[in-house]
């Protein structure tokens, strides 16, 4: 479940509150979003995936509330195995030319690509 | 309706087509639509990009090049695993949809080149390609409305279906009436709020709406798969899960998977005590490609401090409903009617069973499935108002019924009572009369048990109301399609009822009724 939102990390842009497809966030008066309803997460860790910053983490056992240390960081990482946002650019997954140029291949011999 | 005696602000939308879910289905039908000129709204219960199944994995589809004889094989393999459930024109169609259809997102979505150099346009990982249908979608004009559980379907005085009913749970607040000239339902299946991935959203709301105007069911006797999940995780992915071997706490090996299903060993086993899973198998290369494949798969393993490759590590399975099962509702023509006028069904709301037969399309055919079937339903949609070019009112007598509510204490005993029955692994996979009869009498005690919603219900109540009382009733058409089927057929495994050595003439187990449930036999026609 989602356990930890960053603060000093957190620039309160709201995105989680928006693509949560549980709507486990709200917006609060200062700018980090408040977890208001946690037993709803469906730890998916997208949120964690749409966070520019890496200020959300999600705890894997989604069965129950696990506190999380209050020396813990998130790690970021499912973000940057997939390459996604600021990672996009990262030799992980280097999509970007390359893939377009055969992409566009693809599209001309869709069978040569596909055999 | 009168605005007046609604506790909540009310919203009024107008479009062509209304797309009710925003996962693959959904968002295909919908960019199909814009596509040609049509006004579509699309209303999402959690968020178009993220919310269903399709978001968290990382969907294949069923891709097959027009070459001479590749299709007709890829159809003939797959009929005779359908053992007359299935139709081989259905099948056609959809891998051709999916090849003409799925390179389309290709301006939305960067591929990746695999080891050999080559984009593969059909294995998709799933945030991205969610995201890029969004902004497909974006792109062509929907009109999205995240976070809008729909609460009920609206009929016109003609008793068509002409809209939906719902709620706004973020930005500005309220209930919203959509109307339209067809509806498309894309709302996904029901696992019951097993863990499976993604799927907490997919609470069979569809479901329930279109069977209070009378919708039918089929093929909700096959429901009953299970996947392997790190304990208490989500994970449910289960690529690497070919290569596992199971033990339990004695270090007795237990029967491993049978294909893309976990066994009536495993379930036991689990039942009797903790059941640990051991990785060492996986090959090197799979081992190093699988945060590139599957990003997600790793988290919970490396969180726990896990290496699955060394340590083993305990299991839980979980159930996947309808998802990765084949039932729902029956179409009744070839573009995906409903059987009801003006709605639609797509995706895995819809019985599949014309292209998986009794054994799941888990992956590709399900996918290819998902984007064909909204395809097709939404030029279908299109055609039969351009033919009825009428007006459409929303008069009085289209409310929406009243949704049940449940304290938060017979909310939550409810729902603990149907996932007991619905997601026992071990009962599930080896089903029984006894068992099947036991379960219907209990869930129709707590169907009875439902009372009227109070007025001044907030909107989550009435989204979280109607959840609840949708996975009840999937639940009992679940349970007494499997009472019909007294033979054990593909994923139904009926312990009482082993496999028939003569084979009986196929047929369908249809379903419905709400109050009274009801299931009875058709003959298959394939």
């Amino acid at each position: 479940m989602i356990e930890l939102i960053l603060a000093e990390r957190c620039t309160g842009c709201g995105t989680c509150i928006s693509i949560c497809p549980s709507n486990v966030f709200e917006p609060s008066s200062g700018a980090v979003p408040m977890i208001v309803r946690q037993e709803d997460c469906q730890t998916c860790f997208l949120c964690e995936l749409y966070c520019e910053t890496d200020a959300l983490y999600v705890h894997p056992d989604a069965t129950g509330h696990v506190p999380s240390p209050d020396t813990l960081t998130p790690p970021g990482d499912y973000r940057r195995d997939s390459g996604w946002g600021s990672w996009l650019k990262t030799p992980v997954t280097a999509t970007s030319t390359g893939a377009w140029a055969m992409y566009s291949h693809a599209q001309e011999n869709p069978l040569e690509e596909q055999l | 309706m009168n605005q007046k005696a609604l506790p909540h602000a009310l919203h009024d939308h107008a479009a062509d087509l209304v797309v009710l879910g925003g996962g693959l289905s959904g968002c295909w039908a919908a960019l199909t639509a814009a596509r040609s000129g049509a006004k579509v709204s699309l209303f999402e219960k959690g968020y178009c990009g993220t919310s269903g199944v399709a978001a968290p994995a990382g969907p294949g589809h069923w891709w097959v090049p027009p070459l001479p004889g590749a299709r007709e094989d890829a159809v003939a393999a797959r009929l005779s695993k359908a053992k007359g459930l299935g139709d081989g024109q259905w099948m056609h169609r959809i891998i051709e949809r999916t090849w003409q259809n799925l390179p389309d997102i290709g301006r939305y979505y960067a591929y990746e080149p695999d080891d050999d150099n080559r984009i593969r346009l059909n294995a998709l990982r799933g945030p991205e390609y969610l995201n890029a249908l969004r902004r497909y979608c974006l792109a062509m004009g929907v009109t999205i409305f995240d976070h809008s559980p729909v609460l009920s379907l609206l009929r016109d005085s003609t008793g068509r279906v002409a809209g939906a009913f719902g709620a706004h749970l973020q930005g500005t607040q309220g209930l919203y009436r959509a109307r339209a000239n067809a509806v498309i339902l894309a709302s996904g299946g029901c696992a019951f709020q097993s863990r499976l991935l993604g799927a907490a959203n997919n609470t069979g709301d569809g479901h329930f709406m279109a069977a209070e105007l009378g919708a039918q069911f089929s093929g909700m006797e096959f429901s009953s798969i299970f996947s392997v999940v790190p304990k208490n995780t989500t994970m449910s992915r289960s690529m690497i899960y070919s290569f596992a071997r199971y033990f339990d706490t004695h270090g007795r090996e237990i029967a491993p998977d049978a294909q893309g299903q976990a066994s009536l060993g495993l379930a036991e086993a689990l039942a009797a005590g903790p059941v640990y899973c051991d990785l060492s198998r996986v090959p090197q290369d799979i081992r190093a490609q699988l945060p590139l494949i599957s990003p997600n798969v790793m988290l919970p393993f490396r969180r726990q401090g896990i290496d699955p490759f060394k340590d083993r590590f305990e299991i839980d399975l979980v159930g996947e409903g309808t998802i990765r099962g084949v039932g729902g509702i029956k179409l009744a023509g070839p573009n995906c009617e409903s059987g009801l006028e003006g709605l639609f069904a797509t995706g895995d709301i819809a019985s599949r069973e014309a292209v998986t037969g009794p054994i799941s399309g888990g992956g590709a055919v399900n996918a290819a499935w998902a984007l064909a079937s909204g395809c097709l339903a939404a030029e279908a949609a299109l055609s039969t108002d351009r033919r009825t070019p009428r007006r459409l009112d929303l008069p009085g007598r289209a409310k929406p019924k009243t949704s049940a509510a449940f304290s938060s204490e017979s909310h939550r005993a409810i729902r603990t009572g149907v996932q007991r029955e619905m997601l026992d692994a071990s009962r599930q996979l080896s089903r029984r009369a006894s068992h099947l009869k036991r379960s219907l009498t209990t869930l129709d005690t707590l169907w009875s048990q439902s009372a009227p919603s109070p007025a001044d219900a907030s909107l989550q109540n009435l989204k979280r109301d109607r959840e609840t009382q949708a996975m009840l009733a999937v639940a009992r058409w679940c349970t007494s399609s499997a009472l019909e089927r007294t033979e054990s057929l593909g994923m139904h495994r009926r312990a009482d009822e082993p496999e028939l050595k003569e084979p009986v003439k196929p047929y369908h187990v249809l379903s419905g009724g709400l109050n009274e449930v009801r299931s009875w036999r058709e003959e298959a026609f394939s």
